[in-house]
């Protein structure tokens, strides 16, 4: 069996599963195995991807039309990382999920509807990181933001809906923006497919160019939560319930990111927005992180987090070398890891202290020291204390920075080290708040079931993996970002090569 | 002779569409985003159509030759966007029903920052409406943002009550 008929199976396995799930609604135990048994097979069949598209990228014609006419389904390296790593972390959530399904006997969702959701959303994020052309990302991310409303406002408590509203209304206009976008793209240059973009873009009128590239910047902004568009992500995200925020939180702003890494490098390569995307990077990051230093909710903190460290992924990109792009590749692996773990382990403190409101939490560290190092070591990796993978990840880009040398990378360099001084202290407050601080309200005394903590115990073993794996993982990512800046060889691969 | 132009019809309604949908939008009211979302979605949908270039016939083996045919992908794109708005209206319209039924309105509430910049500004209140200057219109403004319905109210700063004792005061 040869590798690029692979390529297709993350968008086609969680589909047709949810497919499956879907018509098994009676039987639960079914469903959930099923549903596992799914993600098990996506991240095998991610795993293979990364090793195939280390030889070159793999190219699929759907329905054996060739390239600029039909659909292309493209894994390269980059595609191929993203799509194990996310693969990985959704295994891990929909365990914990799982987890928390025993541990509570009956939930109050309609959890027939659940598994098949996660398994559509799996199909999207799949299909927006495969997508060789324009219409197809747009699919990809239609896909995953369906799956993601339904996922929000699942239940449909007054809460829920209010958060819902804001995000379901802010999504719809950035997918309409995105859509007009590709009209005005295909108006252009009579085309959507990425590769054969790549070779027209530059034969257009420049203003043209310019236009379509602010656009798609607009569109994919959104979606990447970058700073003036950002406020939306730290109301929506905490109502949902943990294991879906937390899967928001590592995957569906990431998918965004990709988004932008794509056609900034493929589309757009003679870098003429990267002052500009410099300096979103640097409000992103520093106001990002202003906010979580105000925040007393836990959940809201980490969304303000989440939030500033996308700017540290624009800053990889909006170098534009090869170093600033290997950074942020490395660091968006880091990234959704560790993001996606603090989360559940958030949900794992509420669950323990009864609240994530850091005034009353207090006297975890006595009552559940596990939770404790559960909390410590992704918090320590989000910061970037050496030697975790935050740390190597932030080195990487503050390198890149540096030998680029204008001032205006300076000035990054120094505001990237500012936000991770201050990341350190809202996570200091947080730890002291929720672990040490007398408890001012009685705990539970349930403790946290065993199936919740295995799950999360599972992803944060990925995130110290990624700090002794971080030689051939960045190896790996500077192989990717030459890639990407050397793009002829993506456009040469898709629009001759491939079956 | 088949007209080689995109027609200024189409150009004048996408503009239309766009302008009424987005002014739409831009209202609280969940379900006239809804309409506004409707209207902009068509819009672009028109949008696409004006890229395919001019009219021309039916892109169908024996209709004419390949020369008089317009470009079958944007109709193709178009219909995919269709199919998308369709559904996203439908999950909108359960979202603002749904909305209507637990709270007896469909607004889309203001989120929680704006609510506590809102509640601060009331707070500190005394200290801007000094009796020497005049500061009508912006008590108005805080007022009314403090007094939208609001049931994230307790959510644990205790700031809500204070506010509004603040307000009451003056």
């Amino acid at each position: 069996m040869n590798a690029i008929s692979l390529v297709p199976l993350p968008v086609v396995i969680p589909l047709l599963t949810a497919g499956l799930t879907l018509a098994l609604w009676k039987v639960p135990k079914l469903q959930r195995l099923l549903a596992v048994t799914a993600l098990i097979a996506m991240v095998v069949v991610g795993v293979l991807l990364v090793i195939g598209a280390d030889r070159g990228a793999l190219v699929m014609h759907v329905g054996g039309w060739q390239a600029p006419l039909g659909i292309a389904l493209v894994a390269d390296r980059l595609s191929a990382l993203m799509l194990t790593v996310s693969a990985f972390v959704l295994l891990c959530v929909l365990l914990y999920s799982l987890g928390q399904d025993i541990a509570d006997g009956t939930a109050e969702a309609p959890i027939t509807i659940y598994y098949p959701t996660y398994l559509v959303l799996a199909a999207g994020v799949s299909n927006a990181f495969l997508a060789g052309d324009l219409f197809n990302l747009y699919v990809g991310f239609e896909i995953l933001l369906v799956a993601s409303y339904v996922l929000l406002t699942l239940g449909g408590t007054g809460e829920r809906i209010r958060a819902g509203a804001i995000y379901v209304v802010v999504a719809l206009a950035s997918s309409i923006v995105f859509l007009a976008a590709l009209a005005v793209t295909y108006a252009a240059t009579g085309t959507v497919n990425l590769a054969q973009l790549a070779q027209r873009l530059g034969q257009i009128d420049p203003g043209v160019a310019l236009a379509i590239q602010l656009l798609l910047l607009l569109a994919f902004g959104i979606k990447a939560a970058i700073f003036p568009l950002s406020a939306w992500l730290p109301d929506s995200y905490p109502t949902a319930p943990a294991p879906v925020t937390a899967v928001f939180a590592g995957l569906l702003t990431k998918v965004g990111v990709y988004a932008i890494m794509r056609t900034q490098t493929l589309l757009f390569p003679d870098g003429r927005l990267d002052t500009m995307l410099m300096i979103l990077a640097l409000l992103t990051m520093v106001l990002g992180i202003l906010g979580a230093v105000a925040q007393s909710d836990i959940k809201r903190l980490l969304s303000f987090t989440l939030v500033s460290h996308i700017g540290y992924l624009l800053f990889g990109i909006a170098l534009s070398s090869q170093l600033g792009v290997a950074g942020s590749v490395f660091y968006i692996v880091h990234h959704i890891t560790v993001q996606t773990s603090l989360f559940l382990v958030v949900g794992l403190i509420e669950r323990r202290g009864g609240t994530t409101n850091l005034d009353k939490l207090g006297g975890l560290a006595k009552a559940s020291p596990g939770l404790a190092i559960l909390f410590f070591i992704p918090a320590l990796a989000l910061a970037g204390i050496p030697p975790l993978s935050g740390f190597l990840g932030k080195l990487g880009l503050l390198q890149a920075g540096v030998a680029a040398g204008t001032p205006i990378a300076m000035v990054l360099v120094v505001g990237s080290v500012v936000t991770s001084l201050l990341t350190l202290y809202a996570l200091v407050k947080a730890w002291n708040k929720a672990f040490w601080q007398a408890p001012t309200i009685e705990l539970p005394t349930e403790r946290v079931p065993r199936t919740m903590v295995v799950p999360t115990g599972l992803l944060l073993t990925f995130v110290v993996a990624i700090t002794f794996a971080a030689g051939p993982l960045y190896d790996y990512a500077g192989r990717t970002a030459q890639e990407l800046i050397h793009r002829d060889t993506y456009v040469a691969s898709v629009l001759t090569g491939g079956a | 002779m088949i007209d080689t132009a995109p027609s200024l019809a189409l150009v004048i309604a996408v503009g239309a569409f766009v302008i009424g949908g987005v002014y739409l939008m831009l209202e609280r009211s969940l379900t006239r985003v809804l309409v506004g979302f409707i209207l902009v979605g068509n819009g672009i949908n028109l949008l696409f159509l004006i890229s395919s270039g001019r009219a021309a016939k039916a892109p169908i083996i024996g209709n004419g030759t390949e020369s008089e045919w317009s470009d079958p992908l944007p109709q193709a794109m178009v219909l995919t966007a269709i199919v998308i708005t369709l559904g996203m209206v439908g999950f909108v319209l359960a979202m603002a029903y749904r909305s209507w039924q637990l709270h007896g309105h469909d607004e889309v509430q203001d989120d929680l920052e704006d609510r506590r910049i809102a509640r601060l500004a009331a707070k500190n209140a005394p200290s801007v409406y000094d009796e020497d200057t005049d500061t009508a219109d912006r008590t108005l403004l805080d007022d009314q943002a403090r007094d939208v319905r609001d049931e994230t109210a307790d959510d644990g700063t205790g700031q809500g009550p204070g506010a509004g004792q603040k307000g009451d005061e003056r």
